[in-house]
C-alpha cells in the first residue's frame, strides 16, 4: 500500500483517486504514512532533525535549526506529547521513538497512517499514551490503519476490522457488535458450526490417566511483555496440547523451557528435580528435546548430510576421544532412517535436498536417538506434505504411550483435540486456560483463545 | 493409525559431481596448469622446481589450513600475517632462553592471539572481521617492539634448521605442512569438533538448540588458526635467518583467504575442503611460478590470480534451492 514492495496485481485508492506508488516517498509526499515495528528513525539525530529529515526548513542554504525546532515542537504539542525537540532520539525509549515516527508522518499532513503492531515493545502506560495520539488523529480527520493481533487493542482503539490470512482478504467487518469468538474463527478460517468435526488426523486415542507426579513441572516462568507466569504439568505418557494464536506466547514457553532464552523468573523441574538452564546444552543433558517450528532457520544445517544432521545432538555418545566412531553412528542413522520411514537416496544426501516432511523427520530423529524423557514440539506438522503428518502424528502417539512426556504446540485444531490428553491455551503471554477430557473441543479452544478464560476478561 | 503409506518421493538427487564442483575444478585448474607447464616451460619437471614451490607454498598453506576451519564456522581472520610477525618476534628475541622455550613461548603467545580473537568474537559478538582487523593493525606493532624496531638476526643453527634443515631427505617445513594438513583433514573428518565446526558455519541458530557449544568451537578455530600462524611465523623466522616485524607474513591474510575460497570452502561457511585450499594454494604458488620461469612479469600473475579468485567464487554462488 505505501509502495515498500511492488504489488502484483490490485489497485489502491486514495481520497477517490486511484494512486500508484512506487516507493515510500511517493506514498509520503501523498499523505500515506506507515510506522512499523522496528521504528526506521537515525537513533543519533535529535527528534525534531527526524521528524524533518529530508525536508529541513533552509536559510541561505543552510539549516535554520531554531524554525526546525519550533516546528518540531509545534507538531508534538498537537499529538499532545511532551517529548524536547532537541533531544536525541537514541536517547528516547521505544515507546515515544513510535510517537516520533508519527509525528513525522503527521508531519507531512498525513491522511492515512498505517501502524503495524505497534505496541509490541510498549509497556501499559506507553499504549496509554499511543490510544491518546490515535484519538487525536482521528479527530483531525486522518484515518488510521492498525494492524496487531491483540484482541483488546483491536477493541479498544477501531472502528472496524479486516481479517487477512494467508495473504487473503477474509473479511470486514464493524467492531461493534462482533463478538471475540466470530473474530477467532475468522482468522482461523473455521466456521463455528464445524467445530466438532472429528477425524481429521492419525491420533488415536485421547484419554490418558494422569501419572502420579508430574514428569515436567514449570512454575511462573516470566521473559519481558512475552511470558507473564506461565505454570504447567506434563506427566509420563502424556501429550499436552498447547494452544494459541501467533505472538500469544507459546514458542517464547517452549523456548524457555528448553533454556533457549533467558527468563527473568520462573522454574523448570523434570522429575521433580530443578534444571539449571543456561543453555539449550543444560536442558539436552537433562533429558529434553525441543523440535524448533522454524525448521529451516532452527533445524536444519543446510549443507550437512541427513546422517550428520540426524546425530548432531548424539554426537557427545557417538564420540571417543574427540573421534566419532562411524560404525556406531551409521547403526543408529540407518536404525532411524528405516523406523520414521525417512525417504533420502542415501545417509549422504544434504538434507536441504530433502522434502519438508522427511526433513522434519530427521530432526525429530535427531532427538530420538538421544532417547530423551521429554519432548517440545513446536508445530511438529507445519508445512508437510499429508502423508508425512500422519505418520508424524502417529508416532508421537506411540512415543508418548512408551512413557515420554510431550507437549505439543499446534496450531491444528483438531490436532491438539484429537492428540493430547490436556490442552492449554495462550493469550497476551499467560496460560489463559486449561482444557481436559470432555471439555477439549474445537469450540473450547477457540473460546479460551478469543476470551482468555474465566478469569481475565479485560 | 496411519493412513500414510507412502510418502512424496523426496526429490532424491544422488549427490552429483555437482556438489564437489569448486574442489574438482580447482583440482582440474591444477592439471592443468601443470600440463600447460609441462609443455611451455623449460625446466618445469626438475626436481628443484617442485621443491621449490613446495617451500615456498608451505607457509601460505599451514596459515591457510586454520583460515580453512575459521571460514567453515562463517568467520575470517584477517591478523594471520600480523600473529605471524609477533611469533617472529617473541622467538627471535628469546632466542637466548635455548630454542624449545624460544619456540614454545612464540607458539603460546600466538595460541593467545588467536584465543583473544576467539574470545571476543563469540563472547562479546563482535564481527570477526573487525575484531581480527583490529589485531592485524595492532599486531604488527607489538611485533616492533618486541624487536625494538630493528631486523634481528638469528643465528642459532639448531633454529635456522626449522627453516633450512631436511629430514628423510625432504625440508622440515614441507613435512611439517603435509602433517599439519593430514591434521586437519582427519579433524574435519573423524572427529566431532569437525563437526561442530560445520554445524556452527551452516546453521549457528540450530546447532545451538542441538546442544552444540557454539561459542567454544568459535574460540576454537580462531585459536587453531592463531597456532598456525605462529608456527608459520617461527618458519619463517628460521628460513630467512632473521626476524623482520615489518615484512614478516605482510598479506599472507589475503594469500590464505584466496586459498580457502579458491579450494572450494565457501565464504559463508557451514563447509570446509582442506584438500581444496591444499589445491587452492598450489595453483596460486604454481602459477606465479610459471609466470618466473617464462620470464613474463610479475604483476601480470596477480592479475590472472585475481581472475582465478573471482571465477572460483562465482562458481561456488550460492545456489536456489
Amino acid at each position: 500500500m505505501t509502495g515498500a514492495y511492488r504489488r502484483d496485481g490490485g489497485r489502491v485508492w486514495l481520497e477517490g483517486r486511484e494512486v500508484d506508488f512506487r516507493s515510500p516517498e511517493d506514498a509520503q509526499a501523498a499523505g500515506v504514512v506507515a510506522v512499523y515495528q522496528e521504528v526506521n528513525l537515525l537513533a543519533y539525530r535529535t527528534v525534531a532533525e527526524n521528524i524533518f529529515l529530508g525536508r529541513e526548513p533552509r536559510r541561505f542554504g543552510l539549516v535554520d535549526w531554531k524554525k526546525l525546532n519550533a516546528g518540531a515542537r509545534a507538531i508534538l504539542d498537537r499529538l499532545g506529547l511532551d517529548v524536547d525537540p532537541e533531544a536525541t532520539l537514541g536517547s528516547l525509549n521505544i515507546a515515544l521513538r513510535q510517537m516520533v515516527a508519527i509525528a513525522r508522518g503527521v508531519s507531512f499532513g498525513a491522511k492515512v497512517v498505517v501502524l503495524d503492531e505497534p505496541t509490541s515493545s510498549l509497556t501499559e502506560h506507553e499504549v496509554s499514551i499511543l490510544y491518546g495520539v490515535i484519538r487525536r488523529l482521528k479527530g483531525e480527520g486522518a484515518a488510521v490503519v492498525y494492524i496487531s493481533h491483540r484482541f483488546d487493542e483491536l477493541y479498544a482503539v477501531c472502528d472496524r476490522v479486516t481479517v487477512l490470512r494467508d495473504g487473503r482478504l477474509v473479511g470486514t467487518r464493524s467492531l461493534a457488535g462482533l463478538e471475540r469468538i466470530d473474530l477467532v474463527c475468522l482468522m482461523l478460517g473455521k466456521q463455528r458450526d464445524e467445530l466438532r468435526r472429528e477425524g481429521a488426523t492419525a491420533f488415536g486415542h485421547k484419554e490418558r490417566e494422569a501419572a502420579e507426579a508430574p514428569l515436567l513441572r514449570a512454575e511462573g516462568l516470566t521473559r519481558g511483555r512475552k511470558l507473564d507466569g506461565v505454570s504447567l504439568e506434563a506427566g509420563r505418557g502424556e501429550i499436552v496440547g498447547m494452544a494459541g494464536l501467533l505472538g500469544s506466547g507459546r514458542t517464547e514457553t517452549a523456548r524457555a523451557l528448553f533454556g533457549a532464552d533467558p527468563v527473568e523468573d520462573g522454574a523448570v523441574f523434570l522429575e521433580g528435580q530443578r534444571l539449571d538452564l543456561d543453555s539449550p546444552r543444560d536442558a539436552i543433558s537433562a533429558g529434553l528435546a525441543f523440535l524448533s517450528e522454524d525448521r529451516k532457520a532452527e533445524g536444519i544445517i543446510p549443507e550437512l548430510s541427513v546422517r550428520e544432521n540426524l546425530t548432531l545432538a548424539a554426537l557427545p555418545q557417538l564420540t571417543k576421544l574427540g573421534v566419532v566412531s562411524r560404525a556406531e553412528q551409521e547403526r543408529i542413522v540407518e536404525k532411524f532412517m528405516k523406523r520414521l520411514g525417512i525417504k533420502a537416496s542415501s545417509a549422504d544426501q544434504k538434507i536441504r535436498e530433502l522434502s519438508g516432511g522427511n526433513q522434519q523427520k530427521v530432526l525429530l530423529a535427531r532427538w530420538l536417538c538421544k532417547n530423551p524423557k521429554f519432548l517440545i514440539l513446536d508445530e511438529p506438522t507445519r508445512g508437510i506434505d499429508i502423508g508425512a503428518k500422519g505418520e508424524i502424528q502417529s508416532l508421537i502417539n506411540e512415543l508418548a504411550e512408551s512413557g515420554l512426556g510431550v507437549l505439543m504446540i499446534s496450531s491444528e485444531l483438531e490436532e491438539l483435540v484429537e492428540g493430547s490428553s490436556r490442552v492449554l491455551v495462550m493469550r497476551d503471554g499467560k496460560c489463559v486456560a486449561e482444557l481436559r477430557g470432555a471439555e477439549i473441543s474445537q469450540d473450547s479452544i477457540i473460546h479460551a483463545m478469543a476470551e482468555g478464560g474465566a478469569e481475565s476478561e479485560a | 493409525m496411519s493412513q500414510a503409506t507412502n510418502i512424496k518421493r523426496a526429490g532424491g538427487r544422488v549427490a552429483g559431481l555437482a556438489d564437489y564442483a569448486p574442489t574438482y575444478g580447482a583440482l582440474a585448474a591444477l592439471v592443468l596448469l601443470f600440463l600447460f607447464n609441462s609443455v611451455f616451460t623449460p625446466n618445469f619437471f626438475d626436481v628443484n622446481n617442485f621443491r621449490n614451490i613446495l617451500l615456498q607454498v608451505a607457509t601460505t598453506v599451514l596459515v591457510a589450513t586454520g583460515m580453512t576451519l575459521v571460514i567453515a564456522t562463517g568467520g575470517i581472520d584477517l591478523s594471520v600475517g600480523a600473529v605471524m610477525a609477533i611469533a617472529s618476534a617473541v622467538a627471535a628475541s628469546t632466542l637466548g632462553l635455548g630454542v624449545l622455550p624460544a619456540v614454545l613461548l612464540a607458539l603460546g603467545v600466538a595460541l593467545g592471539a588467536g584465543l583473544f580473537n576467539g574470545a571476543l568474537i563469540s563472547g562479546f559478538r563482535i564481527q570477526p572481521i573487525i575484531v581480527t582487523l583490529a589485531l592485524l593493525i595492532s599486531g604488527r606493532g607489538v611485533a616492533q617492539v618486541v624487536n625494538d624496531g630493528k631486523i634481528v638476526l638469528v643465528g642459532d643453527e639448531a633454529f635456522k634448521a626449522l627453516g633450512q634443515g631436511r629430514l628423510f631427505g625432504a625440508p622440515v617445513q614441507v613435512l611439517l605442512m603435509l602433517l599439519v594438513v593430514a591434521a586437519a583433514i582427519f579433524v574435519m573428518r573423524a572427529t566431532s569438533f569437525g563437526r561442530y565446526v560445520s554445524a556452527v558455519g551452516g546453521n549457528e541458530a540450530a546447532a545451538r538448540l542441538a546442544g552444540v557449544r557454539v561459542h567454544r568451537t568459535k574460540i576454537a578455530v580462531y585459536a587453531i588458526s592463531g597456532l598456525l600462524a605462529g608456527v608459520a611465523g617461527v618458519i619463517e623466522t628460521a628460513r630467512q635467518g632473521a626476524s623482520d616485524a615489518p615484512n614478516m607474513g605482510l598479506n599472507i591474510e589475503l594469500d590464505a583467504i584466496a586459498a580457502t575460497v579458491v579450494g572450494g570452502t565457501p565464504l559463508t561457511g557451514g563447509r570446509a575442503t582442506v584438500v581444496g585450499t591444499l589445491v587452492g594454494a598450489l595453483i596460486m604458488q604454481m602459477i606465479t611460478t610459471s609466470f618466473n620461469m617464462n620470464g613474463i612479469k610479475y604483476s601480470w600473475s596477480l592479475v590472472i590470480k585475481a581472475a582465478i579468485i573471482i571465477v572460483a567464487v562465482y562458481i561456488q554462488r550460492p545456489k536456489l534451492a
